[in-house]
């Protein structure tokens, strides 16, 4: 497997995961009048997973760099 | 301090300061010194998908609804998740084939169609003027609301301001001025503005240090922290219900479509393309800005709803939620605050409003006007000189025009717009072309047709569901088809459409909009035809990453054309200089002199049309190539012909490579296979010499004393008997050998009992056992499972253990074990020695043919080096394994395994 192709997966597996985390019925379990330190737990967990997403893109782009200006 | 004076100086200022910008950063990418390549700059670039909308609005939002403006944000972080897949794919098309617009892109995915252009281009003007107006609407407001500090009066209270007095108005000149500034300064084949990029990305830095200013305050001054202020919304009740949302699921699916509503305008709206694709320097600044951009939105949008409900609990009534990020810096009396807020939300609409009108206007021209412009008979005529000029003077119109439209929008009807739904309505029209974008590139068989069809209903039905009623409710329209239906029937009430209950009007016409628009996408496209161009298109965005990466090596065109043509037409649009620079360059790589009357190959007309794609349009170019060149008609199964040669060439190269590597590994292999069989040969002569040697110099010694006693003469008898056993066992070996290794060998496969063979193998290694003094013990088990297999090879498989074993056993107290085992599937019998053991790199190599074990107490082999070679091929043979372990001065043991009665496997000498 190419290293892009590599890289592909793992990008999409971080969406699906994304997908997963921010939406019915996921969401719904967090959807409940408690406070996580102070914050709403919904708006916790929300901007939690959003952060988690952000470090997940960044380490699966991360992975296999080619060589800048290599055409394919 | 903050008088209208300051205010307006600062604003104004503030201007000046991005016009200097975007003066320094085109003089320093002429200079070739570019200061926006690099990919921190492209992703606060891609931050201009924060408008004013976001900078005020998603407040409002957020005061009404809790999480309900964060699906617009969350949607480009999963979008970016994709990025290396989609976005490069889009990228990377767009650099080949020199797309400058999403017209542009879909126009030319689908056969270059010049009617698609168009629709797109119309799309996008109608449903972005609204957004424009929109974000003027923000700087006027924002405006006013800082030019009665102290007092905080909100917008609704606003007379009618004339249009001359009005800020938003001279902002809008002035961006109109910025605009044609530097987003038109020359048609250039790449449509790259260094300038309003630079100027984007400092505007991106302003909006989002102002409001996280502003957060800061709100949650550390004017509370203390986050945890005190949602302690302190939680106490009244009309927030608190905002922590959690009430169960219904039709909040749910509304929020997954807003999200997906959300990824799919990232690629969509005209200036997200325009910075994605459009201005992008180099593909591999994706990687990076694939997770910075995220990052800014998640910064952005932290303070959101902490900002929310601290204005709602300071405010009382009377104040818009969607002016808190302004009003409460200015009700905490924080002057430079409220100031650096105000420049903050112009610099959001600002970014928003230069980077729309750029990528409206090359629409505009390239899909509007051109196509009707070179419809005309003096712009076809070739003696209408240079028309770069014409078109950059189109572009500079449709700005202008772009933003006025804009600002009358604003001034004459918007005012009876929320500042959010302005903005959703613009992502739902938008939001139409995703699926003919994205189908376009992932799949081939989506027609033009079907893209019409899809785009065209998609849109009606955005209209219909959305428009219609926003019209009516401002009072525009008759609204009786909108409460009673239309002909009176209330199933085709635009909302709720087919009484489709429990979606919010946005969520409502994103499901109805796009479920017909892919819905017809792909069934037209299946019940359709490509013509060959379409086929050729779709193939090539398509399979984009497998073609070479520039369309001219690929081309699939067949005609003549002239060079001098070409070069005139070229001239016409891009000016001498560049149209010589372009050929030249074309020239010296494939290394071409045109003469007057060369006639221009195939790659030439596909340069050509590229290069003026990216100043007019592909649809445009199109048709301006067609007039000079004399086209012959390809049929779609040569275009197919064609198509398939250039992959395939890429295929084969990569296939000669394998080839040519599997070629190198199997040489190597039939050069070590040579030296082996040399080395064969050498040792099977050197063997078989030894025992001629002594028979000869035997018979030599009894011919010469034919008089020997009789003993003597019997005992040197006895010595040729023994070398010649010894001679014809070799030669059996060696014919055995290659008995073998050719499958000639012939197997009496029968059950047969391995105890048996150990005791009778021992027996017959017994005399030389004897000789050496060599202490033999055997341990087999009271029953043992017959195993299958030939008896007499097995028994010489015994017979070779045994008698190796007695060759390294001590000379002294020499001592040998043979135990057999029965383990759940297979025989496992070992034979130890106590010798002086085998070298632990040895262990492998001396199961292969003539492979000996050279230790240094001996100097030489001993053994003819074929022994074991046989032994492993006949237990192999019988499915089984064979391998040694050994220790220095401890000795070595053999052991192979035979599984329980296992037919001969047909394969099972190599």
């Amino acid at each position: 497997m190419t290293p892009d192709r590599l890289k592909n997966r793992r990008l999409a597996g971080v969406f699906l995961l994304g997908w997963v985390l921010f939406n019915y019925p996921v969401l719904s379990l967090f959807n409940r009048p408690i406070a996580l330190l102070g914050i709403p737990l919904l708006y916790a967990y929300v901007f939690g997973v959003w952060a988690l997403i952000i470090a997940l893109i960044m380490l699966g782009a991360r992975f296999n760099r080619r060589p800048p200006g290599q055409g394919r | 301090m903050l008088t209208t004076g300051a205010i307006l100086l600062v604003a104004f200022g503030y201007m000046g300061l991005l016009f200097a910008i975007a003066h320094l950063a085109d003089r320093r990418a002429a200079q070739g010194r570019s200061i926006i390549s690099n990919p921190y700059i492209y992703a606060l670039s891609l931050a201009v998908y924060c408008t004013a909308w976001t900078f005020y609005g998603s407040v409002g939002r957020a005061a009404a609804g809790g999480l309900d403006f964060l699906p617009t944000y969350i949607g480009p972080t999963l979008l970016c998740a994709l990025g290396w897949g989609v976005l490069r794919k889009i990228v990377r098309i767009s650099k080949v084939h020199r797309i400058t617009s999403i017209s542009d892109f879909i126009a030319s995915r689908y056969g270059k169609s010049g009617t698609l252009g168009s629709m797109v281009a119309i799309i996008a003007v109608l449903g972005i003027i609204p957004y424009i107006a929109l974000q003027l609407k923000a700087v006027s407001m924002s405006f006013n609301i800082i030019n009665h500090y102290p007092l905080i009066v909100m917008p609704r209270y606003f007379v009618d301001i004339p249009v001359f007095e009005d800020t938003a108005f001279y902002v809008a000149v002035l961006l109109a001025l910025f605009a044609i500034l530097f987003g038109t300064r020359h048609l250039d084949a790449t449509e790259r503005h260094e300038g309003v990029v630079a100027a984007i990305a400092f505007e991106s830095i302003v909006k989002l240090l102002a409001f996280l200013c502003v957060g800061v305050m709100v949650t550390y001054g004017m509370f203390q922290g986050f945890g005190d202020l949602f302690a302190k919304a939680s106490a009244l009740p009309r927030l608190q219900e905002l922590f959690v949302w009430d169960i219904r699921t039709g909040r749910y699916f509304a929020w997954l479509l807003e999200i997906l509503l959300s990824m799919m305008v990232l690629v969509c709206l005209p200036r997200q393309f325009q910075v994605i694709v459009v201005e992008n320097v180099n593909e591999d600044h994706l990687q990076k800005a694939m997770w910075l951009f995220p990052l800014y939105l998640l910064a952005i949008n932290v303070f959101v709803l902490p900002i929310a409900f601290g204005g709602s609990l300071y405010f009382t009534a009377g104040v818009d939620a969607d002016t808190f990020v302004l009003t409460l810096p200015m009700a905490m009396r924080h002057e430079g605050l409220a100031l650096l807020v105000f420049i903050g939300g112009m610099s959001a609409a600002t970014g928003m409003v230069i980077m729309a009108t750029v990528a409206l206007s090359t629409m505009i021209c390239n899909d509007l006007v051109m196509p009707v412009l070179l419809r005309l008979p003096f712009t076809r005529s070739a003696r209408h000189g240079d028309l770069s000029r014409t078109v950059l003077n189109i572009r500079r119109g449709s700005i202008a025009l772009v933003l006025f439209s804009a600002y009358a929008y604003f001034h004459f009807i918007g005012e009876a717009y929320a500042l959010v739904s302005i903005g959703l309505i613009s992502f739902v029209a938008v939001a139409q072309f995703a699926p003919a974008m994205l189908g376009g590139i992932f799949w081939k068989h989506g027609t033009c047709t079907g893209a019409i069809s899809g785009l065209a209903a998609g849109f009606a039905v955005w209209g219909y569901t959305l428009v219609l009623p926003s019209l009516a409710e401002a009072g525009l329209i008759d609204e009786a088809p909108i409460t009673r239906g239309l002909f009176g029937l209330a199933a085709l009430k635009p909302f709720p459409l087919f009484g489709l209950e429990g979606l919010d009007p946005i969520a409502h016409a994103v499901f109805w909009s796009l479920l017909v628009n892919a819905g017809l996408y792909a069934g037209v496209s299946l019940f359709s035809r490509q013509s060959a161009l379409e086929h050729t298109q779709a193939a090539l965005f398509v399979d984009v990453f497998t073609y070479p990466a520039k369309p001219e090596d690929s081309s699939i065109w067949r005609g003549t054309a002239f060079v001098t043509d070409l070069r005139s037409l070229l001239e016409r649009f891009l000016g001498t200089q560049r149209t010589t620079e372009a050929l030249n360059a074309f020239a010296d790589k494939r290394k071409i002199r045109w003469g007057p009357l060369s006639t221009a190959n195939p790659a030439l007309v596909t340069y050509a049309e590229t290069l003026l794609a990216g100043a007019i349009g592909s649809a445009s170019a199109r048709v301006m190539v067609a007039s000079v060149v004399k086209e012959e008609p390809l049929g779609l199964g040569e275009v197919m012909n064609i198509l398939d040669e250039t992959r395939q060439v890429i295929a084969y190269s990569r296939e000669l490579e394998r080839a040519h590597a599997e070629l190198k590994s199997a040489n190597q292999r039939l050069q070590e296979l040579d030296r082996l069989k040399d080395e064969f040969i050498s040792t099977v002569t050197h063997e078989l010499r030894t025992p001629l040697t002594a028979v000869r110099s035997i018979a030599e010694i009894l011919h010469a004393n034919p008089r020997l006693p009789q003993d003597q003469h019997r005992n040197l008898t006895a010595l040729v008997v023994k070398e010649s056993e010894r001679l014809t066992r070799l030669v059996n070996q060696v014919l055995d050998f290659q008995k073998m290794e050719t499958g000639k060998m012939e197997w009496q496969m029968l059950p047969v009992d391995l105890r048996e063979i150990c005791r009778e193998a021992l027996a017959s290694v017994r005399q030389l056992l004897d000789e050496k003094r060599i202490q033999a013990n055997l341990d087999v088990p009271d029953h043992a499972p017959p195993v299958f297999g030939d008896r007499d090879r097995l028994m010489q498989v015994m017979i070779n253990l045994l008698s190796n074993a007695v060759k390294f056993c001590r000379d002294t107290g020499g001592r040998i074990d043979v135990r057999l085992h029965v383990r759940p599937s297979h025989l496992e019998v070992a034979v130890a020695d106590n010798g002086v053991g085998i070298r632990a790199e040895d262990l492998e190599v001396i199961f292969e043919e003539f492979r000996q074990s050279r230790h240094a107490a001996l100097g030489r082999p001993a053994g003819s080096g074929l022994g074991l070679a046989i032994t492993r091929r006949i237990v192999e043979f019988h499915g089984g394994r064979i391998w040694a372990e050994s220790r220095t001065d401890i000795g070595s043991t053999f052991t192979l395994t035979l599984p329980f009665t296992a037919p001969p496997s047909e394969s099972g000498v190599e």
